[in-house]
């Protein structure tokens, strides 16, 4: 079975998912439904830590973009943080670094929300 | 010493727990013919967008329709000929889609297209036969490659 993963932590008002494996067609809707249980709590600063990440496809893209939209009218964010090179290849094919806030570090995108509010 | 063309074939249902068997077959055989790991990655992708778009667009979810994957190696390209028997669907160019664009572009497998025709050195589509079919190349020589 594709192997994929999220966990979540929360820091303060910050949400950090963690992915792990393959983000596909087929475990995409996993982590849907995280991003799902967050914006339920009204858990919108959400930081998705990438470093376990090993592959994504435009299904996993998707995901981001079907949430997006919603979260940041509420006034938080999907900042992306520690992204593999083959990740970060797939982002820039399809402009993600445009529409994203991407760093190279949890602790960055953390920092981020607590400077700027945003 | 021109090698002779080597054919291998996958006939799997059409789900999407399949695309992780879909994406290790063409990867081990790039591996065998000795693609370095960047054009392994962007063949696997490629091909792994193309059976999302079977499986979702052309089968429209109903698992367990046949998906025929065939990789044809000769001695200076990779093809891989994705064949499905479901709904064609569109495959017109597209340019990057701005945000408001992208959940359109989704739903019809836009994406994946775009993704699929940047990744890989040659993408032609074709339907024939009740049949539709895609293809694929990566060249394996250095000149044009992409």
């Amino acid at each position: 079975m594709s192997e994929f993963e999220v966990t979540r932590k929360d820091v303060n008002d910050i949400s950090v998912l963690n992915l792990k494996g393959y983000l596909d067609a087929h475990t995409a809707s996993e982590f849907e439904s995280a991003l799902e249980e967050l914006v339920s709590e009204g858990r919108v600063k959400i930081i998705v830590n990438l470093s376990d990440l090993v592959y994504i496809s435009s299904a996993g893209l998707g995901v981001f973009m079907g949430f997006i939209e919603d979260i940041r009218k509420k006034n938080g964010d999907i900042k992306m943080a520690e992204p593999s090179k083959k990740v970060m290849r797939v982002f820039e094919l399809l402009g993600f670094q445009v529409l994203y806030q991407i760093f190279d570090s949890e602790q960055e995108a953390i920092e981020k929300y607590n400077t700027s509010n945003k | 010493m021109i090698d002779k063309v080597k054919n291998y074939q996958l006939k799997i249902p059409s789900n999407t727990e399949n695309l992780e068997i879909i994406r290790n077959f063409v990867s081990e055989i790039a591996r065998k013919v000795g693609f370095k790991n960047d054009d392994i990655h962007k063949i696997e992708l490629a091909v792994d967008e193309a059976c999302t778009n079977v499986i979702q667009h052309a089968y429209k979810d109903k698992s367990n329709k046949p998906i025929d994957i065939a990789v044809k190696l000769d001695y200076k390209k990779f093809s891989v000929i994705i064949t499905d028997r479901g709904e064609g669907f569109k495959f017109d160019d597209i340019e990057i889609p701005d945000m408001e664009e992208y959940l359109a572009e989704l739903k019809v497998g836009g994406l994946g297209i775009y993704l699929m025709k940047t990744l890989m050195d040659e993408v032609d589509y074709k339907k024939t036969d009740g049949k539709n079919q895609v293809k694929m190349v990566k060249y394996l020589l250095d000149k044009n490659k992409k």
